[in-house]
C-alpha cells in the first residue's frame, strides 16, 4: 500500500513539474515534437504506397529461373512475393496486318475482314508448332495451362473462351477458332459486338480479352485511317520451357518478319496482383470507418470549455494519427515490414489507443480553478490525472502483451503496432496535446480578460442587452424604443413549416455536409481500388502517338462506284499459302528501311502506289501491349477459370511481332458478299467518333444530369421559398437602410419596431402585478392600486380615488371625490352612519404631509366624521417613511375621471389609510394591528371598509374584481371598473402573503403558515352574467363580470391553521389544485374544493422559492438549493430532480415540452420536460431579473436591465431585445406578466410597460 | 475447385449464425452517425408527448436495435464469405440476399431482446452500470468487437483450437474493458449458451451444415463470438436507456 502510494506521489509530482514545463515554454517543446513525428515517419518514404494496383518487377529472360520459395540470402531489390513459380506464363504474339498496298476498289470491310483471317493460320502454326531436341518433343499442348469449365454464371461466354484445354486466346475465339465460321460470317463486327456488355462497362471486355489490345487500337471499324490491324494471340502456359518458346519465336519471326521491328525481347516482366477489393469487402470496410468517425465524433464532443473546440478535437486527432505513423515508422526502421492491409486494421490501431487520455486530460485542466495562473492550471490539471493515466496505460499494454502470446502471426504483428503506437501516443499527448492545450488555455483566459475588463471598470456595459455566452455582438440599438431584427433568426417566428425546414437543414449544413462526405469517399474509394487502372490510363493517354503516314490517305476520296461486286466466296485457303515466304530465308532487313517499300517486294506482294501502302511500324509501346489495358485484364481472364491472381503473380514473356502483309487481291478474295453493302465511311472528320463514342456518351450523360440537377434546384428554391422573398421590408416605411443589418447575401430582413408602451402613474415602486388578460392591476409601495386596459394602455381605475390626499391632521389619505362609480345608493348610507366633522380633508394638494392642523373644509359638511378612525401612532411606523413625499403631479388623471367626480356627489366617508409600508413582501415586515378599532359601517351589500393602514401584499384579478391581500390580514375585494371596495374579510390577522383566486374561492395564505380559503359568493341571478368584451375580440375565456348591483360576500369557508411550519412564500393555484410552497422546504398540494391536503411534497433541501403549475397538471418546484423537482399531482410522486442553478430558483415556467429556469446565478437553463436533461442554458448579464414568461410554444421573454429579450426556445437563440426606456440602464425589470394577446406587461420601477409581440398576434390568428 | 466451393458454403454457414450476433453492433454505427441523432431530434420533437410514456420509450429502443441488428447481419455476413467473393461480387450479392433473407430479421430482434434485457436486469438488480457510460465508449465496443469478428474472419489459424483460445481472450477483454458487471458476464454467458443451442438445433434439424465440424460436431469458438456480441448489445441497449433522446445544440 505504501509503495502503491508512494509511486502514486512520485508519477503526480514528475507530471506535475512535466505540466509546468510544458505550459512554459510552449513553442520549443512543439517544434521539438514535431521534428520527432518527421524523424519517425521517414522510413515511411520507402515503403510502397498502399493500393491494390499491381506491382511489377523485371527480370532477364536469359537467366531466369523459377524462383525458389524460400527466400535466399540477399536478393538485392527483388521483391519479396517475387517466390515460387508464377500462377502463370503469358506469351503474345501481336500480330499487325494491313492490306497493303491499298487500293481504290476495296471496300472498308477489307480493312480487316482478310487480317483477321489471317488469325486462324497462324493459330494452327502455333498449335502444330512441335520443338524437338535432345531431351524430348514439346508441343504446345504440353506446356500451356490447361482449363477446366468456366464458372457457371458465364454461359453466354462459353462459346467464345476456350474449356478443356489450352487456354489460347485470339481474335479466331469469335468464330471458334474455325475458318469455315469466319467466312461465312456476313457481319464481322456484329459478331464482335453481340459480346459485348450492355452500358458503360469499365473493366475488362471480352473484346480486350481476344484482341488483347485496346478496342481503339485494334483498327477493326469501318472508320480506320490508319487501316492496320492489330490483335494479339495470348497463349497461356502453365510451365516455362525457354528452347520452346525461342524456336516458335524464331519459327514466327520466320514466317512472319517483321523487319523494322526493335523490340526489346530479352526482358520478362513479372506482374504481383494484390487483394482486390471489391463491394462486398467494401462495406465492411466502410462499416469499421463510420464506427471509427463515430467514436472521434462522440469523443471530441465531449470537449467542452476550451477556447477553441475544433482546434483541440483536430489536435487529438493529430496526436493519434501521427502517433500512429510514429509507430509504423518505428518498426519499419528496426527492420520489420507490415505486412498486414493497412487500411483494414488501421480503424481498430485507433480504437485501441484511443482519444480518452486526452479528454481525460483536457477535462481536468479545464475543471481546475480558472484564477489561477495558466502553468499552475496545467500541471494541476496533469497532476491530478496522472495516476489515472499511469494505470490505463500499463492496463492497456498487458492485454496487448496477452494478445502477443497468442501466436498468431497476424495479432502479433498487431500487437507490436499496438504496443509501439501507444508509447508513441503517450509521448505525444505528453508534450504535443498538453502544450496545445496550454496554449488553447491561455488564449481563452485572454479573450476573458478582454471582455470582462470594461466591467470591471465599472463602466456599465453601453448596450445592456443580455449576452449570449457565444459572444454575439449586442444588438444595435438606433433609437430608444426601436429595436432592430437580428438577422433572418427571427423570422423563424412567423414562417411557415416547410421554410423552417430548410432554415434547419441551411443551419446545419447537411447537404454540403453529405456532399464533402460523399466527395472524400468516393475519392478515397477510386484511389485506392484503382490506382493502377488510372495510371495506366493516364500512361495510355500520354504514350498513344498521333497515327502515322497519314499524309496520303488523308485526302483520299472512296469511290464509290468503282467499287465492284465480287461473287466470289473467297473460300480458298490456298491463296494465303501463297504470300508465305519461304520457311528458310533469313530476314536480314536493315532497320530504317520502311517495310512498305522493300518488305513487300519480298513478299511478292504486287507494290502499286507507295503513298498509298499503310505503314506498320513498331513501336515502343507494343513492347507491353498488356499495359493499355485495364489493369484488371489479367484478374478478370483467369477469374473466368476460377483461378484467382489475387496475393499472386504472372510472368509476362516478351512479345514475338508478327507483321503481316496482304495483297489487295487477297482481300477481295476472302470478301463475303454482304461486305459490299456496308456504307462508306461518310467523311474522315467522324473517323475517330466510334472509338470515342463512350467518352461523348458519358459527356453527354453528365450534361444531361447536371442540367436537371439545376432544374430540380431551381424548382425546390421556386416551391421553397416565398415569391416576395426579400421584398417584405420594402413597404415599411419607416425603414433605414442604413440601419438595417444585412446578412451576407444582402438580404436586410424586414423592420418590425416595437414600442413598449408605458404606463406611468405610480409613484412608487410597483409591487404587485396582476391580470387577467383584458385588465392589468397593480399596486405600487403606496398602496395605490391603478387598473389599466391591457389592450390600450389607458388607465381605468385609480384604487384610492385621487381625490384622497393625505391629510394633515392624520397623515392618512382621504377621499375627496368619492366613490364615484359605487352607485347612487352608497353615499346616503354612508353618509348617514358617519359623523361629519370628524375626518381631516385637506384640498392642498401641494403639501400632501401637512400635520392635522388643517381643518376640514366647509365643502364636505356632509362627511362623516373620521376622526376615530385616523391613526395617529407614527411611532410604530419607521420614521423614514414620513419623509417619502409622493410627487405632487404624480396622478394623472384621465378626462373619464374628471367627469365622474363632478357629476357624483361628494361620497362615502371615512377611508383612512395610514402611510402604507414601502417594505417588500419577501422580507419579514413590521407586524402592524390596527391600532384603532374601527367600527365597520353597516354594510347591506357586503360591502367592508377599505383598510388603508397596511401595505398591499398580494394581489390577484379575476373577472373585474380585485382581490387584494394586505399585511394586515385583512382580504379585500375591489370592483376593478369602479374602484370600489365591494367586500373585505378580517378573518385572520397575520399578514397575506400571497393570494391565488381561482373560480369563485380565493386562497390566501397567510405570514404564519396557515391558508385560509375562502368563498366569494354572488347574490344575483345568473341571467344577469354579463361577458365583458366583445365576443370573438380575444380568445380567453371570458370571465364574468360583476355588476355593481351584485351581492358579493367573501366567506373564510376553511382555515388550514399549520399549512407550513414556516412562512408560505408561494402559493400558485390551477387544475383545481392549490400549491403551497413554504421556507419549510416542502410542497403542500391542497384540493381547491374542500381545502383537503393532498400530498406534501419532499424532496427539497432548502425553502421552495418557485411553482409552477399549470391546467396539464404539471408540477414543478424550484428551491433555495438550486434544484427543481418536477411532480407528478396525480400521484405526488416525483418524476425528476435536477440541479441546475447556483443558488435560488426564482422562477419557472413550462411548456408543453420543456421546463424554463432561472436563477439567482443569472443562468436560465432550459430542459427537458419529459427526461429531465437539460437542453441548453442562456448565461444573462450580472444582476438581470430573474423574471420568465412564456408567450408561445417556443417563444420566451426575459426581463433584463432595463429591457425584455425575445428567445427563440427550440435553438436558444436571441430573437431581439426591446429597451424600455432611455434611462432605463439602471433599473431591471422585475416582474414579467403575459397576457393573452401576446403583450408582455413588466414591472419596471415605478412603471409599467406594454410590449405588444405583433408577429405572435398574426401567429395566433 | 470443389474446395473451394466447400469453404465458400462453410463461411456462409457460419457467418449465418454469427450474425445474429453481429447485427448489434451495426447499431451503434448507424447511432453513431450525426444523421441518425438528427432524425431522432425531429422525431422527439414530433413525438415529445409520446417519449414521456414508458412504453413508447421501450418500442422506440427496440426498433432501433432491430434495425442495427438488421444491418450489422448483413455486414458481418459479407464480412465472413467476402474472401472467395471478391471477383463475381454480384453473385455473393445474390445468394446473400436470396438464401438467409430470415436470418437479418432474426438477428434484428435477437439484437432487440438483449438490448432491452441488459438495463432491465441492470434495474432490477438495482446496480445500476455506470462505468464508462458514454457513447463514445460504446463506440470503442463496437468497433473492437467488429475487431474480433474481422480476425475470426480472415485471419489464419493454425488449429481451430488455438482460435478458440484467442477469441475467448479477446472476448473476455472486451467484457472487462467496457463493462466489468456481473450482470453484464452472466448475461453474456448465457446469451452464448442459448444461442449456442439454438444453432446446434437447426444444424441438426438440418437447416444448416457444417463441412468442417470441430470438435463435438460444434463450431466451437462460436460462443465467444455469441459471448461478445451479447456484451456489445448489451452495452448498446444500456446506453440507449440511459441517454434517451439527446438533442445536439451546435450552434
Amino acid at each position: 500500500m505504501t509503495v502503491r502510494e508512494r509511486l502514486r506521489e512520485k508519477i503526480s509530482a514528475a507530471f506535475y513539474r512535466h505540466g509546468l514545463l510544458c505550459a512554459s515554454y510552449p513553442v520549443p517543446i512543439i517544434l521539438f515534437t514535431s521534428a520527432s513525428i518527421l524523424t519517425c515517419c521517414y522510413p515511411l518514404l520507402r515503403l510502397p504506397l498502399p493500393g491494390t494496383g499491381p506491382v511489377e518487377f523485371t527480370t532477364r529472360v536469359r537467366d531466369y529461373t523459377v524462383p525458389s520459395h524460400e527466400p535466399q540470402g540477399d536478393l538485392g531489390e527483388r521483391p519479396d512475393w517475387y517466390r515460387g513459380p508464377p500462377v502463370a506464363y503469358i506469351q503474345q504474339v501481336l500480330v499487325k496486318a494491313a492490306v497493303s498496298p491499298w487500293d481504290s476498289t476495296l471496300v472498308p470491310v477489307d480493312v480487316f475482314r482478310s487480317p483477321l483471317g489471317r488469325v486462324f493460320s497462324l493459330l494452327e502454326e502455333i498449335r502444330n508448332h512441335v520443338h524437338n531436341d535432345g531431351s524430348g518433343v514439346r508441343s504446345l499442348e504440353a506446356l500451356c495451362l490447361q482449363v477446366t469449365d468456366l464458372l457457371p454464371g458465364l454461359r453466354r461466354m462459353q462459346k467464345v473462351l476456350p474449356e478443356h484445354g489450352c487456354l489460347l486466346v485470339s481474335p479466331g475465339n469469335y468464330w471458334q477458332n474455325q475458318r469455315e465460321l469466319f467466312d461465312s460470317d456476313p457481319d464481322l463486327l456484329k459478331t464482335v459486338h453481340q459480346h459485348e456488355p450492355k452500358g458503360l462497362h469499365t473493366s475488362a471486355t471480352l473484346r480486350d480479352l481476344l484482341f488483347g489490345v485496346p478496342v481503339k487500337h485494334t483498327g477493326v471499324s469501318l472508320y480506320s485511317r490508319k487501316r492496320v490491324v492489330t490483335y494479339i494471340i495470348t497463349m497461356v502456359l502453365g510451365s516455362y520451357d525457354a528452347r520452346f518458346l525461342s524456336s516458335l519465336r524464331a519459327r514466327l519471326r520466320q514466317l512472319h518478319p517483321s523487319v523494322n521491328c526493335s523490340l526489346r525481347e530479352d526482358h520478362m516482366v513479372h506482374v504481383h496482383f494484390k487483394e482486390e477489393i471489391g463491394m462486398a469487402e467494401l462495406i465492411p470496410l466502410v462499416t469499421t470507418y463510420i464506427i471509427l468517425f463515430a467514436y472521434i465524433y462522440f469523443s471530441t464532443r465531449k470537449i467542452d470549455m476550451v477556447k477553441s473546440k475544433w482546434g483541440l478535437a483536430l489536435a487529438a486527432v493529430v496526436t493519434v494519427l501521427s502517433s500512429l505513423l510514429m509507430s509504423v515508422g518505428l518498426c519499419t526502421l528496426f527492420g520489420l515490414t507490415p505486412t498486414l492491409n493497412g487500411g483494414e486494421i488501421f480503424p481498430y490501431l485507433v480504437v485501441v489507443i484511443g482519444l480518452e487520455n486526452v479528454l481525460v486530460l483536457t477535462k481536468s485542466v479545464v475543471s481546475t480553478p480558472v484564477d489561477l495562473e495558466v502553468k499552475l492550471r496545467i500541471a494541476q490539471g496533469l497532476s491530478n490525472e496522472s495516476w489515472s493515466i499511469m494505470k490505463n496505460m500499463a492496463t492497456e499494454l498487458c492485454i496487448i502483451l496477452i494478445g502477443y502470446f497468442t501466436l498468431v502471426p497476424a495479432i502479433q504483428e498487431f500487437c507490436l503496432f499496438a504496443v509501439v503506437g501507444l508509447v508513441s501516443d503517450f509521448f505525444l499527448q505528453m508534450f504535443f496535446f498538453t502544450t496545445v492545450l496550454s496554449i488553447d488555455i491561455r488564449r481563452m483566459e485572454l479573450a476573458d480578460l478582454n471582455r470582462r475588463l470594461p466591467a470591471e471598470a465599472g463602466m456599465p456595459p453601453p448596450k445592456p442587452g443580455p449576452l449570449r455566452p457565444r459572444e454575439a455582438p449586442p444588438p444595435p440599438r438606433p433609437s430608444p424604443y426601436t429595436i432592430t431584427l437580428q438577422t433572418p433568426a427571427f423570422r423563424n417566428l412567423r414562417l411557415p413549416k416547410r421554410l423552417r425546414v430548410v432554415y434547419f437543414l441551411a443551419r446545419t449544413r447537411l447537404a454540403q455536409r453529405f456532399i464533402m462526405v460523399g466527395t472524400v469517399i468516393w475519392i478515397g474509394i477510386l484511389a485506392y481500388t484503382d490506382p493502377a487502372g488510372l495510371r495506366t490510363y493516364l500512361a495510355a493517354q500520354v504514350s498513344e502517338q498521333s497515327p502515322l503516314g497519314e499524309g496520303g490517305a488523308g485526302g483520299l476520296p472512296p469511290h464509290l462506284g468503282v467499287a465492284p461486286v465480287f461473287p466470289g466466296p473467297g473460300g480458298d485457303p490456298a491463296s494465303t499459302l501463297s504470300v508465305l515466304p519461304a520457311p528458310d530465308e533469313p530476314t536480314p532487313l536493315p532497320e530504317n528501311q520502311s517495310q512498305g517499300h522493300h518488305g513487300a517486294p519480298r513478299e511478292g506482294v504486287p507494290h502499286q502506289a507507295p503513298p498509298l501502302v499503310p505503314q506498320i511500324s513498331w513501336g515502343a509501346e507494343d513492347e507491353e501491349g498488356w499495359r493499355r489495358l485495364s489493369f484488371r485484364h489479367w484478374p478478370s481472364l483467369f477469374s473466368y477459370y476460377n483461378i484467382t491472381l489475387a496475393k499472386r503473380y504472372i510472368s509476362i514473356l516478351p512479345i514475338i511481332p508478327v507483321t503481316l502483309h496482304l495483297s489487295p487481291r487477297e482481300a477481295i478474295e476472302t470478301r463475303h458478299p454482304q461486305d459490299t453493302r456496308h456504307p462508306p465511311p461518310p467523311s474522315h472528320k467522324t473517323n475517330d467518333l466510334p472509338a470515342d463514342l463512350t467518352l461523348y456518351k458519358v459527356a453527354a450523360l453528365g450534361l444531361a444530369a447536371g442540367v436537371l440537377l439545376v432544374l430540380l434546384l431551381f424548382c425546390l428554391y421556386r416551391v421553397l421559398c416565398p415569391r416576395n422573398y426579400g421584398q417584405n421590408g420594402v413597404a415599411h416605411g419607416r425603414r433605414r437602410r442604413g440601419d438595417l443589418p444585412c446578412d451576407d447575401y444582402g438580404y436586410s430582413p424586414p423592420i418590425s419596431e416595437i414600442s413598449p408602451l408605458l404606463l406611468r402613474g405610480h409613484s412608487m415602486d410597483i409591487e404587485c402585478l396582476a391580470s387577467d388578460g383584458m385588465l392589468l392591476a397593480s399596486c405600487c409601495l403606496a398602496g395605490q392600486i391603478r387598473v389599466w386596459d391591457a389592450q390600450t394602455g389607458d388607465c381605468l381605475t385609480v384604487i384610492p380615488k385621487h381625490g384622497l390626499r393625505r391629510s394633515s391632521s392624520s397623515g392618512c389619505w382621504e377621499q375627496r371625490d368619492g366613490w364615484d362609480a359605487v352607485g347612487v345608493a352608497e353615499p346616503e348610507n354612508l353618509g348617514g352612519e358617519t359623523e361629519p366633522g370628524g375626518g381631516v380633508f385637506d384640498e392642498d394638494e401641494g403639501y400632501p404631509l401637512r400635520r392635522r392642523t388643517t381643518p376640514r373644509p366647509a365643502l364636505f359638511e356632509d362627511q362623516p366624521d373620521l376622526t376615530p378612525l385616523i391613526d395617529t401612532n407614527f411611532d410604530s411606523q419607521p420614521p423614514s417613511h414620513l419623509l417619502l413625499t409622493p410627487p405632487r403631479d404624480g396622478f394623472d388623471f384621465g378626462g373619464l375621471v374628471e367627469k365622474a367626480y363632478l357629476e357624483h356627489e361628494p361620497p362615502s366617508p371615512g377611508l383612512t389609510a395610514s402611510y402604507p409600508s414601502p417594505s417588500p413582501p419577501s422580507g419579514p415586515p413590521p407586524q402592524r394591528r390596527r391600532s384603532l378599532g374601527y367600527i365597520q359601517p353597516p354594510a347591506p351589500q357586503g360591502q367592508g371598509t377599505p383598510d388603508w393602514e397596511s401595505a398591499v401584499w398580494a394581489m390577484e384579478l379575476r373577472g373585474n374584481l380585485i382581490a387584494a391581500g394586505r399585511s394586515s390580514g385583512k382580504l379585500e375585494l375591489w370592483d376593478a371598473v369602479e374602484g370600489s371596495l365591494r367586500c373585505s374579510n378580517e378573518d385572520g390577522v397575520s399578514g397575506i402573503t400571497a393570494l391565488a383566486f381561482l373560480n369563485n374561492r380565493i386562497v390566501a395564505a397567510r405570514l404564519d403558515g396557515s391558508l385560509d380559503f375562502f368563498t366569494v359568493d354572488i347574490n344575483k341571478p345568473l341571467g344577469l352574467l354579463q361577458y365583458r368584451g366583445p365576443p370573438g375580440h380575444s380568445k380567453m375565456p371570458p370571465s364574468p363580470c360583476y355588476s355593481s348591483e351584485d351581492v358579493i360576500s367573501c366567506q373564510l369557508t376553511r382555515s388550514v391553521q399549520c399549512a407550513h411550519q414556516k412562512p408560505i412564500t408561494v402559493l400558485r393555484a390551477a387544475a383545481g389544485r392549490v400549491v403551497t410552497g413554504s421556507q419549510d422546504h416542502t410542497v403542500r398540494v391542497y384540493r381547491l374544493e374542500d381545502s383537503c391536503c393532498l400530498f406534501t411534497l419532499q424532496g427539497h433541501s432548502g425553502g421552495i422559492t418557485a411553482i409552477y403549475i399549470d391546467q396539464t397538471m404539471v408540477l414543478a418546484s424550484g428551491g433555495q438549493d438550486g434544484a427543481i423537482c418536477l411532480w407528478d399531482v396525480l400521484t405526488g410522486s416525483r418524476v425528476s430532480h435536477v440541479y441546475g442553478h447556483r443558488g435560488d430558483v426564482t422562477s419557472l415556467v413550462c411548456t408543453t415540452s420543456c421546463v424554463i429556469s432561472s436563477g439567482l446565478d443569472d443562468l436560465i437553463c432550459i430542459w427537458d420536460r419529459s427526461t429531465g436533461i437539460k437542453l441548453y442554458s442562456i448565461q444573462q448579464e450580472v444582476g438581470c431579473g430573474a423574471s420568465l414568461g412564456v408567450i408561445s410554444e417556443s417563444l420566451l421573454v426575459t426581463g433584463g436591465q432595463g429591457c425584455v429579450s425575445f428567445w427563440d426556445l427550440n435553438f436558444g437563440d436571441l430573437l431581439q431585445t426591446v429597451y424600455l426606456g432611455q434611462s432605463s440602464d439602471g433599473q431591471g425589470v422585475r416582474q414579467l406578466v403575459v397576457l393573452n394577446n401576446a403583450a408582455i406587461v413588466c414591472d419596471f420601477g415605478s412603471e409599467l410597460s406594454l410590449v405588444y409581440v405583433p408577429s405572435v398576434l398574426e401567429k395566433l390568428d | 475447385m470443389p474446395r473451394l466451393e466447400e469453404h465458400c458454403w462453410r463461411r456462409s454457414c457460419t457467418s449465418r449464425v454469427e450474425s445474429k450476433n453481429y447485427s448489434r453492433e451495426n447499431w451503434v454505427a448507424s447511432k453513431a452517425e450525426e444523421m441518425m441523432s438528427i432524425i431522432t431530434s425531429v422525431l422527439s420533437n414530433v413525438y415529445g408527448s409520446l417519449y414521456s410514456v414508458q412504453t413508447a420509450n421501450l418500442i422506440r429502443r427496440g426498433l432501433v436495435l432491430f434495425t442495427v441488428g438488421v444491418f450489422l447481419a448483413l455486414v458481418l455476413n459479407l464480412l465472413q464469405v467476402q474472401r472467395n467473393v471478391t471477383l463475381f461480387p454480384e453473385e455473393v450479392m445474390a445468394t446473400l440476399f436470396s438464401s438467409a433473407w430470415w436470418i437479418p430479421p432474426c438477428c434484428g430482434t435477437a439484437a432487440a431482446v438483449v438490448g432491452l434485457l441488459y438495463p432491465c436486469i441492470d434495474s432490477h438488480l438495482g446496480e445500476p452500470h455506470k462505468f464508462k457510460r458514454e457513447w463514445a465508449s460504446v463506440m470503442r465496443c463496437i468497433a473492437v468487437f467488429v475487431g474480433i469478428n474481422h480476425a475470426s474472419a480472415k485471419l489464419d489459424f493454425a488449429n481451430n483450437v488455438q482460435l478458440s483460445l484467442t477469441l475467448a481472450a479477446l472476448s473476455l477483454g472486451l467484457w472487462w474493458t467496457f463493462d466489468r458487471s456481473r450482470s453484464g458476464f452472466g448475461l453474456g454467458i448465457g446469451t452464448a449458451f442459448l444461442a449456442t443451442v439454438i444453432t446446434q438445433l437447426l444444424v441438426y434439424n438440418g437447416v444448416y451444415q457444417y463441412t468442417y465440424p470441430d470438435f463435438l460436431y460444434v463450431r466451437s469458438w462460436l460462443p465467444c463470438i455469441f459471448f461478445s456480441g451479447g456484451v456489445t448489445v448489451g452495452n448498446i441497449g444500456r446506453q440507449l436507456a440511459m441517454g434517451g433522446v439527446e438533442k445536439l445544440h451546435n450552434d
